[in-house]
């Protein structure tokens, strides 16, 4: 347990002193929520769906968390380069704890970047229909934040160097933020799309979020709770198995 | 303490390590010395249960490091032959992290850590981010984390890559001394023959993947007709150059990881 506590510890060490890192990671939502939020607002309004940024700000929210949990995964890469996580791999430490104390480190820190963000989103303007739906949104944050460390733990077991980096970037996180319905509603689009959105476990975390933030369910909350927890452990499982497989 | 019997490793169609075997005894210093690309790294890797022999057997402190892989681990220290610090924390969190992961009681490790700091001369330097070191601290800092644990077995590859004259001198001073007090098993590589021919009461030399010669300085010069190390390690290994064909095989290495995944 102390082991799982101290790689828990160092994440969160290296996130709370990197403040320029911290400023940074902020532009990015910042750059959605204004243009977006502001910028598609009265396309948005005339349609008839209310105000963009009610809207978009839940899916703002879990953008950050999954960009900054599935980065914190990838990290073991960055260790991998400056030889750390050597140190860790011939401790006698089981990997399956060195891979969770990782994960929830990168867990934990994608909650607070999420948490900052949301409070950026309120600064915007956006409203919570009740202040009491702040710990179901709190538990949904947390669920995606396990889904995508653990997958970022996956992908940073596999890829070698920062081609591999810019592959996972480019066809597997940037998908998983577009075609999750963070940006525009799930209904009423080509199949095609009904059926990829519908596979991408960021959509459930969104709907997660936006249902209870503002109460607009697409699914409902039981699915999403259900497809986050089995997501979950499925990505845990296989980021421990191919954690555990790293060989230097 | 430690012995491998027969052991092989090859990557494809690559032999690392041809069927080595070898016999370190407690409290020896054993140096495995070899040209670049010889298999001195892949040899301790495998060792230290960080890559799985192809074949061959070994025993560390009695224990197979394949079945018995946390015990061994416990029993060990490694200071590799490329940093393997966290950078972005202190010191002397260096130290603590390493000694959490391998169960130092804290009122050992407190102790433990502020007394090997003290003589790797770090303690003033404890609160300082490891990035801000000197490649010659951040080897020390390495080296009394190995010693952290109490290991029964200390394996150093290439601690002195890069080091200049005074930090090399002084760092083999202390291994010699912890050697002495704590009856720590070094086995250790390195390419500076001055350096082997002083510390190690035993050494091997290993090229292309096989042992080619095994014994006390005295032997290998005397067996050589040489009157250095560094002659009897020419007259045994040739005088060719091997960067190119170890560059080469780290490409292959690298190319059959890609490949098979």
């Amino acid at each position: 347990m102390s082991a799982i506590y101290i790689l828990w510890l160092r994440e969160l060490k290296r996130y709370t002193r990197s403040r320029v890192q911290i400023i940074a990671s902020l532009g990015q939502p910042i750059l959605y929520l204004v243009a977006l939020g502001f910028g598609l607002g009265p396309v948005f309004q005339k349609a008839g769906a209310g105000s963009y940024l009610q809207f978009i700000s839940p899916g703002i929210v879990g953008m950050s968390v999954l960009f900054t949990s599935v980065f914190s995964g990838i990290a073991i890469l960055w260790d991998r380069q400056f030889g750390f996580l050597k140190e860790t791999l011939v401790a006698p430490v089981s990997r399956m704890q060195i891979m969770l104390g990782r994960a929830l480190g990168g867990a934990t820190v994608a909650m607070i970047q999420g948490v900052i963000v949301f409070a950026v989103c309120l600064i915007a303007g956006f409203r919570p229909q009740s202040w009491a739906a702040i710990p179901a949104a709190l538990g949904f944050m947390a669920m995606v934040a396990i889904v995508f460390a653990a997958l970022g733990t996956a992908f940073g077991s596999i890829i070698q160097d920062m081609q591999g980096f810019q592959i996972i970037m480019n066809f597997m996180v940037l998908p998983i933020f577009f075609l999750s319905g963070a940006l525009f509603p799930l209904s009423h689009l080509p199949a095609a799309l009904t059926v990829i959105t519908s596979i991408d476990p960021l959509s459930y975390g969104v709907d997660g979020l936006r249902g209870a933030l503002i109460g607009a369910w697409h699914f409902s909350f039981a699915l999403d709770v259900a497809v986050l927890g089995a997501v979950a452990a499925a990505f845990l499982a296989t980021g421990a198995y191919l954690f555990s497989k790293i060989q230097l | 303490m430690i012995r491998a019997d027969n052991l092989v490793k090859t990557f494809g169609e690559f032999t690392a390590v041809n069927g080595i075997s070898f016999d370190v005894k407690q409290g020896e210093i054993f140096a495995f010395l070899g040209p670049n690309g010889a298999g001195k790294t892949t040899t301790i890797k495998m060792l230290t249960t960080l890559l799985k022999p192809t074949s061959g057997t070994i025993e560390l402190d009695g224990l197979n490091p394949m079945q018995q892989q946390k015990e061994a681990r416990r029993r060990f220290g490694i200071v590799f032959q490329d940093p393997s610090l966290d950078n972005e924390q202190t010191a002397y969190e260096n130290m603590e992290l390493h000694g959490i992961l391998y169960h130092v009681p804290r009122k050992v490790r407190m102790v433990r850590i502020e007394s090997l700091l003290k003589i790797f001369e770090l303690w003033d330097r404890r609160d300082d981010y490891v990035k801000q070191f000197s490649g010659g601290m951040k080897r020390r800092l390495e080296i009394a984390r190995g010693f952290l644990h109490t290991p029964k077995i200390l394996f150093l590859d290439e601690p002195t890559l890069g080091l200049d004259p005074q930090s090399r001198n002084q760092l083999w001073t202390h291994v010699k001394r912890l050697n002495e007090t704590e009856k720590t098993t070094v086995f250790l590589t390195t390419h500076y023959m001055d350096e082997a021919d002083r510390v190690a009461h035993r050494i091997a030399i290993i090229d292309h993947g096989k042992l080619i010669a095994q014994g006390t300085s005295t032997e290998l010069k005397a067996s050589t007709n040489s009157d250095s190390l560094e002659g009897a390690f020419l007259s045994l290994t040739g005088e060719s150059l091997r960067d190119e064909t170890a560059s080469s095989a780290d490409q292959m290495r690298q190319m059959a990881k890609m490949w098979r995944r």
